[in-house]
């Protein structure tokens, strides 16, 4: 019914923390990586905001996506109150549901799998380090 | 099917990428991104929707399945036209630019 909503309220407030993140944040540390087997290059980490930039993107494009089912499926109209089930009290009860069962889980997913490809890049970025300090 | 259309094309995104990567010049790394969140949402409605149907859900009518498997591909449509806008946009290598402005 309108359970992108809350994807598409957590991609805002993402991207302003990003965005904010991105101002303060400092230049990583240059370090030595093996890329590819016997090639070691000087480069430098990623920084968070970049990382963050990810989950941004899942989320917002995921919230647009799912904004158009909603318009395929006849939920989402141009015109006031733009949410069909908003309509009445009783449709707009059951979308409230909605909202707080399948859209928060939704969100929740979606910040869970980032926070693991940060965990694992965070991960691969230790091990290369450390190999190439191994061969140096 | 909505689901398995946005995961295929999330998939086929994510190779395309890796395939050019590091370079990000076509910018498939957000559209891969892209898909991604869209079938993470929908595998969570279907969770939803089998704790609601049970294995009734793996059985839908003919009809439904067609209609969402044409939603699938109007969803990956739409996807590939904002991904398009995003790289007009960004421009990562510079062609808008080369054809707005004459290099003297």
């Amino acid at each position: 019914m309108a359970c992108f909503i809350v994807s598409a309220t957590e991609a805002l407030i993402v991207t302003v923390a990003q965005k904010m993140i991105e101002k303060k944040e400092k230049s990583p540390e240059e370090v030595k990586v093996e890329f590819a087997p016997g090639t070691i290059q000087s480069a430098h980490g990623i920084k968070f905001s970049e990382k963050l930039k990810w989950l941004r993107t899942m989320l917002w494009g995921g919230s647009g996506l799912l904004a158009f089912e909603h318009v395929w499926h006849g939920e989402v109209i141009p015109w006031f109150p733009f949410l069909t089930a908003a309509s009445n009290p009783a449709d707009a009860a059951e979308m409230l549901h909605e909202m707080s069962t399948v859209g928060v889980g939704m969100a929740l997913l979606v910040t869970g799998v980032w926070a693991g490809m940060v965990c694992v890049s965070a991960l691969i970025e230790k091990n290369a380090i450390a190999s190439s300090e191994v061969k140096k | 099917m909505t689901l398995l259309t946005s995961v295929f094309a999330a998939i086929i995104c994510t190779i395309l990428w890796y395939k050019k990567a590091p370079k990000s010049e076509m910018k498939l790394g957000t559209l891969s991104l892209m898909f991604w969140g869209a079938s993470l949402m929908w595998f969570v409605d279907a969770i939803f929707e089998y704790a609601e149907l049970g294995v009734l859900y793996f059985s839908p009518a003919p009809a439904d399945m067609l209609n969402d498997f044409f939603l699938g591909l109007s969803v990956v449509a739409f996807g590939l036209i904002l991904w398009l806008i995003i790289l007009m946009i960004k421009d990562p290598k510079g062609v808008v630019k080369g054809v707005l402005f004459r290099k003297q």
